[in-house]
């Protein structure tokens, strides 16, 4: 192989580097495809915003019959070892000790400053914690995890898992045909079930406020387990598009948009989140901040607004009052296809935050009358068992 | 049969004796998606070419379309305001947006004619 001697001076190619533009896929990246989906940029993932149906279509099949959503750029870990509960409760305000078996928890990562890392599932598998964390915050997340608690606790990392979610009021006949003890599951709780002869963890959960189920699948069989999902009467592909406007009539935070390190779960109106025994003794970060929030109320709120005219406001819109003070901005803001109208969640001053106060939202300089209403816009349908 | 031109930013500008009505493309009605409101200008505005002229609201986002042509807004079509679909339906016709009057023929004359239109829209596939 020695045609050319290796000039002497010329150095050392690099390794090929991995292009840090480059965009990761799921594995049902082809499906997508298939399917005619719209790709695009998500959190370092090339994902489905929409396909042809379109997002208002998709979002009203979800509420009206049930949707197959591509989740797998979510983290999945597992914390294993006697001590996992209580060492996770070091990170987050959550009663994790409490948790029984096969039961689900929405729960937060605090910083000291009182300030939300992440939101995250967490449940009680038994022998170990399994945790569903957001796909841009799964890398911080797991080195948060590492350096705070990786000396008492074995954390693993499910890269080999994919995640699908089943959202809409017919999931559960969908399930009852492909899984039938999965329709026994109560809303957030977890049990293993073989789907297409496949063995995959559900969770009764989603992020639509609707009746569904989140599926744990190892990522080789992604695609067979939502091929199957997809060929039932009931079910069609939804996008991103459709559940970011699903999760916003739910009234379900956006990390990132709603909630971030800037905000705390007291001025999230997340406080239900924290723990009855976590509220005596503390112990996650920030707790001196937050605690003190629960006791005195906050300076701000996070609370739902539905405008008047037709006009959507979107995030970064200002708030001001009847006289134009600023109040507070917009989080998230689209046209709410259930709820027929434009539809905002953001942060408004605490001593303005009443059900019914009238605001106005600036948009393109023009102050659009809103109304503060309670959160969701679409009530939750739940199986609450 | 009046002329149509097309912008780069996909707008049609059809010259309707010396009113030049004003659309988005079916190419731009489907990168949007679901459209579900537009705002429109104030009949009597004017406006130079490249003002913000109106935007185009879909589920996700908002996107401003820009005079094609320095004009003075003469209508703004009433029907989008109870059906903003209507764009999606049929953008090149019942889904209009407005009428310039006052328009320069040498300002129209420089827009893309349809053939140079869908050379470019093939361009961008």
């Amino acid at each position: 192989m020695a045609d050319h001697p290796p000039e002497p001076d010329s150095p050392k190619p690099d390794p090929p580097m991995p292009d840090p533009h480059e965009l990761r896929r799921t594995p049902l990246h082809a499906l997508h495809q298939e399917l005619g989906a719209k790709l695009v940029p998500f959190a370092g993932y090339e994902m489905p915003v929409q396909y042809p149906a379109g997002i208002l279509a998709e979002h009203r099949h979800c509420r009206e019959a049930a949707g197959l959503f591509d989740v797998s750029h979510m983290g999945q870990a597992t914390l294993t070892g006697a001590a996992a509960a209580a060492a996770f409760e070091t990170l987050v305000p959550g009663d994790i000790a409490g948790l029984p078996v096969g039961r689900t928890r929405y729960t937060l990562f605090t910083d000291d400053e009182g300030g939300i890392l992440d939101d995250l599932m967490v449940t009680n598998a038994g022998d170990h914690l399994f945790l569903v964390v957001n796909a841009a915050c799964k890398a911080d997340d797991l080195a948060h995890l590492r350096s705070r608690i990786g000396g008492r606790v074995e954390i693993r990392e499910l890269a080999d898992r994919s995640l699908l979610a089943l959202q809409g009021p017919k999931a559960a006949s969908v399930m009852a045909r492909l899984a039938p003890q999965a329709v026994a599951m109560k809303f957030m709780s977890f049990g293993p079930a073989v789907l297409g002869g496949v063995a995959c963890w559900l969770t009764r959960s989603g992020y639509t406020g609707e009746d569904g189920f989140e599926i744990s699948v190892p990522a080789d069989a992604a695609d067979k387990v939502a091929r199957l999902l997809l060929a039932q009467p009931e079910v069609k592909p939804i996008g991103l598009g459709a559940r970011d406007s699903l999760r916003l009539e739910a009234g379900l935070c956006l990390y990132g948009h709603d909630i971030d390190r800037t905000t705390t779960p007291v001025e999230a109106d997340l406080a239900w989140a924290i723990g009855k025994r976590r509220r005596a003794e503390g112990g996650f970060p920030g707790a001196a901040i937050i605690l003190a929030q629960l006791a005195d109320g906050a300076a701000r709120r996070r609370v739902g607004m539905r405008l008047a005219g037709a006009a959507p406001a979107r995030e970064q819109t200002p708030i001001v009052d009847d006289r134009g003070a600023p109040l507070g901005t917009v989080t998230s803001g689209l046209y709410g296809p259930s709820v027929g109208g434009p539809i905002a969640m953001g942060y408004v001053a605490t001593s303005s935050a009443h059900t019914g106060a009238t605001i106005d939202l600036v948009v393109r300089g023009q102050p659009r009358p809103a109304t503060i209403v309670p959160l969701p816009f679409v009530p939750h349908r739940y199986h609450r068992g | 049969m009046p002329e149509t031109r097309f912008t780069q930013e996909h707008e049609w500008i059809r010259m309707d004796g010396d009113t030049a009505v004003v659309g988005i493309t079916d190419y731009a009605q489907q990168q949007l998606g679901d459209i579900v409101y537009v705002e429109l200008p104030a009949v009597g505005k004017a406006l130079k070419k490249g003002d913000e002229a109106a935007v185009v609201e879909s589920v996700k986002a908002a996107s401003e379309v820009y005079a094609p042509l320095s004009g003075t807004v003469a209508a703004v079509n009433e029907a989008l305001a109870a059906d903003p679909a209507l764009v999606n339906q049929a953008a090149a016709d019942a889904g209009w947006f407005l009428k310039l009057t006052g328009v320069a023929a040498a300002e129209f004359g420089q827009l893309m004619d349809e053939a140079a239109y869908k050379k470019y829209l093939a361009g961008l596939a």
